[in-house]
C-alpha cells in the first residue's frame, strides 16, 4: 500500500456501519406517483432511474474509484419494497454489541412517517409469507430448512467479461436490435418481452446518469480544491466518468470504474443475496495491464494503487441486514463478494498471469473482511502460483481459499453448460459454482439434515415443540433393523424437501412476476436476445440450490446408531432416543463411548463413509434434476456459511454425543475434533462423495502455522491441495491457527482432538501433548518463531 | 484379514507424517527395540510385547474395564505387558473403555494389512514423491516381517525407507538395503564408551553395518538427535559430521531437536521420565549446529 491507498483503506476500517432511509424514501416516494403507470418492469427500472437521478452521490477524499450506494461509506440502504425493517428491528441494529448498525433518529423518523405506512403488509416479503403454505412455515420455524429470498432478491451472480468491450450505449444497441426482432403475431410474449427490454434500455440510461452526476461532481471538487495534484486527479476521475459506462473502457482506470459503476446498479437495483462479484479479474484486466504498462501509461505501482483502491470500494459496502432480526443474533457485515483468480481460460488453457501474484499481494497487504478471494486451482496453475496463495493462506486470515477449477467445470459439464461457458465460470459466495455472466444460479437455503433424522428417530415429531413435520415413519421401537432408521431418515427427507420446493417454486414465481431486475437483466445473457428477466428465466442456465447441512453429524450419528444399536446390541433404539431426549443426563459413559469409539466420518474409515456418501447420494436423488419454474433445474451443494450453529441450536442431543443445542458440524469437514487421522485421511473420507454432482461442497481444514514454516511447509501443503483436487475434491480452505485457538483447545480438548501441530521435526495432536509443552508451542505460536 | 505371510507387532501407523523422508508418507512404527535411549519419543515402541497404556487424564472411573474383564483382580495395571499375570491377552477392556483412556500398544499386523493402509495414501504419495516409512521400535528386529513388508510396497510401487538405528545383523542390514529406496540412519553418540552406557548397546557394529550399508549404494539419511547434556556437545557433533561427510552413501542429515512428546507417553506406561532436567536446544543452537554439519558439506536441514 502506498500513503493513499493505507488511508483509504484506514478509513474503511473505521467507518461505522449505518443504516440509510435515502434509498427507501425516493423509493417510496416514485411509487406513490408511479404506481400502475406502467408495466412492472418498467416501473422497476424508472425506479432505479429515480434513484440514480436523486441519490447523494459521495466522492471520498483521496479516492479514485469513485460511488458508493449509500450516501457516504458503510451507509446501507433498505429495500423496503422486498422487506420492511420495523423501528423496532431498527433499534435492535442500531443498539446489539456485535454487528450492529447506526440508526440516526432523522432515519427512524422517516420509517415512522412514511416508509412503513406504505410498505408494511405490503413488501414482496409479507406477500409471500401469506403466501406459503402451513407445512412449509411449520418446518421453517422449526429449523428445517432457511429460505434466502424471504429477506433478499435473487443475486448470489457473477459477471464475465462481456462489460470490458462494451458500455451502456452498446447494450442498448442490443436492447433496439432485440426489440427490433420481436414477432408480435407469432409470440404470444412478444408483448411481454417488449416491456423487458424497454425496462433494460431504462436500466441502461439510468447508469448513464448515475455516473454523469459523478463526473459533474468531481469537475465541481476540482474547481473548488486547492490542491493541485487531487486537482488533477478529480478531473481524470470525471473524463473517467464521462466514459464509462457509456461506453467500453479504455484503460485499467476506465475497467475498474465501469465494473464498480456496474457492481453499484445491481446492488442498488435490488438487495441481491450476496452481493455481486467481478469473476475472473485478473483475466479480464489483463488487456488493459498489459496495454497499459506497454504503452507507458500505466506502472506496477500506479496498477497496484488503483487495484488497492477498488479493493476497498467493496470494504466499503457491508451486507444489508436482516428484518426481524434478534439482538442475540450476531449476523456478519460480510456480503460476499468473492474475486476469483487464476482458473482456466475459455479455450482450456491456463488463465493465471502477472496479475495474478499482483492481486495475491494485494490481498495479503490488505486483508480486508471484504472482497474475499479464491484461486482457481487446475492441473495447468503453475507451482508457483498455488505456493504464492498458499504464503497469503499462511498468514492466517483465511485468504484466499483454494478451488479445484477442473471439478468447477465437470460440475457445470453434468449440468448441461457449454465447456466454454462452463471454464469461463467459477466460483462465487463461498463455494458456489455458476456461469459466469450466463447464469441465474439461485441459492435457496439450508438445508438441516440432522434435524431430519431427528424426525425419523420420533416419527416424524418434532421433539422440542410436539408438532407434526414429517410423516409417520413408525415409532423407532419398531425398528428391527439399521435399514429401518434409514428409509425413516429417507422418507422424512424426501417429505422435507417437496415442501422446500414447493415453497421456493412460489417464491420464484413471485420475483418473476413482481420484482424483475432489469439491470442484472442487461448483464446476464441471454436475458436481452430473449426479452425476459433474469428473475424469470431470461439468463441462459438457470440453476436453484439447497444447501444440505451436517453431513459429518448425520453421518456420525448413523454410524454410532448402526453399531451401538444394531451391530453391538448394547441397547435398543428407543432407549437411545430416550438418552438424547433427556440430553445425556446422567448418562456420561455412553456419551463418552459414543464420542470416542464410534466410526467417525473424517478418518477414511469405511464404516463412517459409506454411510455419508449413503446420506449424500439419498439427499442428491432428492433433490437434483428437479425442474424449477424458470426452466433449469434444483441442485444440491454441501455448504453452510454460519447456519451450522443456527441448524445446531434447533436440534436436540444427537447419536454422535453431540449435546444438544450444539452447532452441527460445517460445510463436509468432520465433527469438530473428530478426525484423528491426519489431513489425508479427512481428503479421502471427503473425497467418497462425488463433488461433481454437487455445485460446491466446503472442506476447512486447521494447521498450525509450524507445519507450514518455511518454503518445505508451503511445498506440503500445496502437495495436499493437489492431492485432493486429484480426487475431484471441490474446495478446501485452511485456517491457520493462533496462540489463541491453542489455548481455547487446552480449555476445551474434546473440541480441538484434530488439531495437530509441528512439534519440532515431529507432528502431534496438541491434545495429546503434555501440559508444559502445549505451553513451549503456544509460547512460539506467539512468537510466530518457525 | 486373510494373513498370506509373517505377522508383525506395529504399535502405530501415523499417516500425513511428513518428517520421515521426502513427500507425504506413511509412517509404520514397529514394535521392540534392542536400544534403550531416555529420550526415546516413542517408549511404548520399546519393549517387543503388547503393552498397557492408560491416559489416567482421560479415564472416567466408570469401571466399564473391570467389568469387561475376564481376569481375577480385574484388568492389567498401564505399564505390564498384555497377556502377563494370568491376562487372556483378549482386550474386552480396551474395547469396553468409552474414552479410549485404556489402550495395548501394539497389535499383530499382516503385510496385507500393512499393504491395505498405505496404499490408501497413494494418490498423495504420486503427487509429493513421498511414499511409506517403516519406523519403531526398530524396524529390523522384526526383519521377517519387515523385509515382505518392503516386498510388498515395492511390487506396489511405493517409494520405501527404513528408519534404523543400524544395531542388527548384518544380513538383515544388508537385506534392507537391498530393498529399501531410502535409509533413515540415527546416530546418538560416537564416543563407544558413552554409546554403550547411554543407549546400552554397543557402537562397532552399528558403524561397521552403516560402511556396509554406504556400500551398497543405497541413499542414506542421517539422523541426529540433539540431546542436551547428553549428545550435544561440539566434540560429539563434529565426530558426527566427520562420519557423514566420510560416508559415501550419505545424502542429507536431518539434525532433530530433543522434544519432550515422550514424556506424556511414558506416564500412560506408568514409568518416569528420565530427562525431566533437559530442556529443548533453542533455534539459535540448532542453525549453529546446521552450520558446523554444513561445512562438512552434507546437505543439513533442521527437523525430519
Amino acid at each position: 500500500m502506498n500513503e493513499r491507498t493505507a488511508r483509504l483503506r484506514q478509513a474503511s476500517l473505521e467507518a461505522v456501519p449505518t443504516i440509510s432511509s435515502e434509498r427507501a424514501e425516493l423509493l417510496t416516494e416514485f411509487y406513490r406517483d408511479n404506481l400502475g403507470r406502467c408495466s412492472t418492469p418498467v416501473l422497476r427500472a424508472r425506479a432505479f432511474l429515480h434513484l440514480c437521478r436523486h441519490k447523494s452521490i459521495w466522492i471520498g477524499d483521496g479516492e479514485l474509484i469513485v460511488g458508493e450506494r449509500g450516501p457516504r461509506p458503510k451507509a446501507v440502504p433498505t429495500y423496503p419494497e422486498l422487506t420492511c425493517h420495523s423501528l423496532d428491528d431498527l433499534k435492535i441494529l442500531d443498539s446489539r454489541p456485535l454487528t450492529s448498525y447506526r440508526v440516526a433518529p432523522e432515519c427512524l423518523a422517516a420509517y415512522e412517517r412514511t416508509v412503513i405506512p406504505t410498505w408494511s403488509g405490503r413488501s414482496l416479503r409479507d406477500r409471500m409469507m401469506a403466501l406459503l403454505p402451513e407445512e412449509w412455515h411449520a418446518a421453517y420455524g422449526a429449523g428445517v430448512f432457511t429460505e434466502f429470498m424471504e429477506q433478499r432478491a435473487p443475486g448470489h451472480t457473477v459477471l464475465d467479461d462481456k462489460i470490458y468491450g462494451k458500455g451502456m450505449l452498446d447494450f442498448k444497441a442490443d436492447i433496439a436490435r432485440a426489440a427490433a426482432a420481436l414477432d408480435f403475431e407469432r409470440d404470444p410474449a412478444a408483448l411481454d418481452r417488449r416491456e423487458e427490454l424497454e425496462a433494460m434500455a431504462v436500466a441502461c440510461d439510468a447508469l448513464v446518469v448515475f455516473a454523469e452526476r459523478h463526473a459533474e461532481l468531481a469537475g465541481r471538487m476540482a474547481a473548488e480544491t486547492a490542491d493541485e495534484a487531487r486537482r488533477v486527479e478529480l478531473l481524470r476521475i470525471a473524463e473517467v466518468c464521462r466514459r464509462v459506462p457509456a461506453e467500453a473502457p479504455r484503460d485499467l482506470h476506465e475497467a475498474l470504474q465501469h465494473y464498480w459503476f456496474c457492481h453499484l446498479a445491481v446492488i442498488t437495483e435490488l438487495n441481491g443475496w450476496d452481493s455481486f462479484c467481478p469473476g475472473h479479474l485478473d483475466q479480464h484486466l489483463w488487456p488493459f495491464y498489459r496495454r497499459g504498462l506497454a504503452d507507458g501509461s500505466l506502472t506496477g505501482a500506479s496498477a497496484r494503487e488503483l487495484l488497492e483502491c477498488f479493493f476497498v470500494k467493496f470494504n466499503n459496502h457491508p451486507a444489508p441486514p436482516k428484518v426481524g432480526v434478534t439482538a442475540a443474533e450476531s449476523g456478519t457485515y460480510t456480503d460476499f463478494a468473492n474475486i476469483n483468480l487464476g482458473g482456466l481460460l475459455p479455450d482450456g488453457s491456463d488463465g493465471s498471469n502477472e496479475l495474478t501474484h499482483l492481486l495475491l499481494d494485494i490481498v495479503d497487504e490488505m486483508h480486508l473482511l471484504q472482497p474475499s478471494s479464491n484461486l482457481q486451482v487446475s492441473r495447468k496453475t503453475p507451482d508457483l502460483v498455488l505456493e504464492h496463495a498458499l504464503k497469503v493462506v499462511r498468514n492466517g486470515y483465511g485468504f484466499p481459499s483454494l478451488f479445484n477449477a477442473d471439478a468447477v467445470v465437470e460440475e457445470q459439464l453434468r449440468q448441461g453448460k457449454t465447456l466454454e461457458d462452463a471454464r469461463a465460470g467459477g466460483c462465487s459466495g463461498c463455494v458456489e459454482v455458476g456461469a459466469f455472466g450466463k447464469e441465474a444460479y439461485i441459492l435457496t437455503g439450508y438445508f438441516n439434515l440432522v434435524k431430519v433424522l431427528e424426525l425419523a428417530l420420533h416419527d416424524g415429531v418434532d421433539p422440542r415443540t410436539g408438532t407434526r413435520l414429517g410423516p409417520a415413519t413408525g415409532d423407532p421401537a419398531g425398528f428391527t433393523r439399521f435399514d429401518d432408521v434409514f428409509r425413516a431418515f429417507e422418507a422424512q427427507l424426501r417429505h422435507l424437501v417437496d415442501v422446500k420446493i414447493r415453497g421456493n417454486q412460489l417464491i420464484e414465481r413471485l420475483y418473476a412476476t413482481e420484482m424483475p431486475a432489469p439491470f442484472l437483466s442487461v448483464l446476464t445473457d441471454d436475458c436481452v436476445a430473449r426479452g425476459q428477466d433474469y428473475n424469470a428465466g431470461g439468463a441462459r442456465y438457470n440453476n436453484t440450490f439447497i444447501q444440505a447441512v451436517g453431513i459429518g453429524t448425520i453421518t456420525d450419528s448413523l454410524a454410532a446408531v448402526k453399531k451401538l444399536v444394531f451391530e453391538e446390541r448394547a441397547m435398543p433404539l428407543a432407549q437411545l432416543v430416550a438418552v438424547l431426549d433427556a440430553d445425556f443426563e446422567g448418562q456420561a459413559p455412553l456419551r463418552a463411548r459414543l464420542v470416542n469409539r464410534m466410526p467417525k466420518y473424517g478418518n477414511d474409515d469405511d464404516a463412517a463413509d459409506d454411510l455419508m456418501v449413503r446420506v449424500f447420494r439419498t439427499t442428491f436423488a432428492a433433490i437434483d434434476g428437479r425442474p424449477n419454474t424458470k426452466g433449469g433445474a434444483y441442485r444440491l451443494e454441501m455448504l453452510p456459511t454460519t447456519c451450522h450453529v443456527y441448524f445446531g441450536s434447533v436440534c436436540g442431543a444427537s447419536p454422535d454425543g453431540r449435546h444438544a443445542g450444539v452447532p452441527l458440524s460445517e460445510g463436509i469437514s468432520p465433527v469438530q475434533g473428530t478426525d484423528r487421522r491426519g489431513p489425508t485421511a479427512v481428503f479421502r473420507s471427503a473425497a467418497k462423495m462425488d463433488h461433481i454432482k454437487t455445485g460446491g461442497t466446503l472442506l476447512n481444514m486447521k494447521f498450525a502455522p509450524s507445519l507450514l514454516a518455511g518454503d518445505d511447509g508451503v511445498r506440503r501443503l500445496a502437495h495436499l491441495v493437489r492431492t485432493y483436487f486429484k480426487a475431484d475434491g471441490h474446495h478446501v480452505q485452511f485456517n491457520v491457527v493462533t496462540a489463541e485457538t491453542l489455548r481455547e483447545a487446552q480449555v476445551d480438548p474434546e473440541a480441538h482432538r484434530g488439531l495437530i501441530v509441528r512439534v519440532a521435526g515431529y507432528s502431534d495432536y496438541f491434545c495429546d501433548l503434555s501440559t508444559a509443552l502445549q505451553e513451549e508451542i503456544i509460547a512460539r505460536t506467539e512468537h510466530g518463531d518457525f | 484379514m486373510s494373513v498370506t505371510g509373517p505377522t508383525g507387532t506395529v504399535f502405530n501407523v501415523q499417516r500425513a507424517s511428513f518428517h520421515d523422508g521426502p513427500g507425504v508418507r506413511t509412517t509404520v512404527f514397529l514394535k521392540g527395540c534392542p536400544l534403550s535411549c531416555p529420550w526415546c519419543h516413542n517408549p511404548e515402541g520399546i519393549a517387543a510385547a503388547p503393552e498397557v497404556m492408560v491416559n489416567a487424564a482421560r479415564c472416567l472411573e466408570c469401571g466399564a474395564c473391570a467389568e469387561a474383564c475376564p481376569r481375577e483382580g480385574g484388568p492389567l495395571p498401564a505399564g505390564a505387558r498384555l497377556g502377563s499375570d494370568g491376562c487372556l491377552a483378549c482386550r474386552a477392556c480396551v474395547g469396553a473403555c468409552p474414552t479410549g483412556s485404556r489402550e495395548v500398544a501394539g497389535r499383530a499386523w499382516s503385510v496385507d494389512d500393512v499393504l491395505d493402509t498405505v496404499l490408501r495414501d497413494r494418490l498423495a504419495y504420486d503427487t509429493s514423491g513421498g511414499g511409506v516409512t517403516f519406523s519403531g521400535g526398530e524396524p529390523l528386529a522384526q526383519a521377517p516381517f519387515l523385509l515382505a513388508c518392503l516386498a510388498a510396497c515395492r511390487s506396489a510401487g511405493l517409494h520405501v525407507a527404513v528408519d534404523t538405528c543400524g544395531f542388527a545383523p548384518r544380513e538383515v542390514v544388508m537385506a534392507v538395503a537391498a530393498r529399501a529406496d531410502l535409509l533413515l540412519w540415527d546416530v546418538k553418540l560416537l564416543d563407544a564408551a558413552r554409546h554403550q552406557a547411554v543407549v546400552g548397546v554397543p557402537l562397532a557394529p552399528i558403524l561397521a553395518n552403516l560402511a556396509a550399508a554406504s556400500a551398497t549404494g543405497v541413499p542414506i539419511w542421517l539422523r541426529v538427535p540433539v540431546i542436551p547434556g547428553l549428545n550435544d556437545d561440539d566434540e560429539n557433533l563434529r565426530a558426527t559430521a566427520r562420519l557423514a561427510a566420510a560416508t559415501a552413501g550419505v545424502r542429507r542429515v536431518n539434525l532433530l531437536p530433543y522434544h519432550r512428546t515422550g514424556s506424556g507417553k511414558v506416564g500412560r506406561l506408568a514409568r518416569t521420565w528420565a530427562m525431566d532436567a533437559a530442556v529443548a536446544p533453542t533455534p539459535e543452537r540448532m542453525c549453529e549446529l546446521a552450520e558446523l554439519f554444513g561445512q562438512s558439506g552434507v546437505e543439513t536441514s533442521i527437523g525430519g
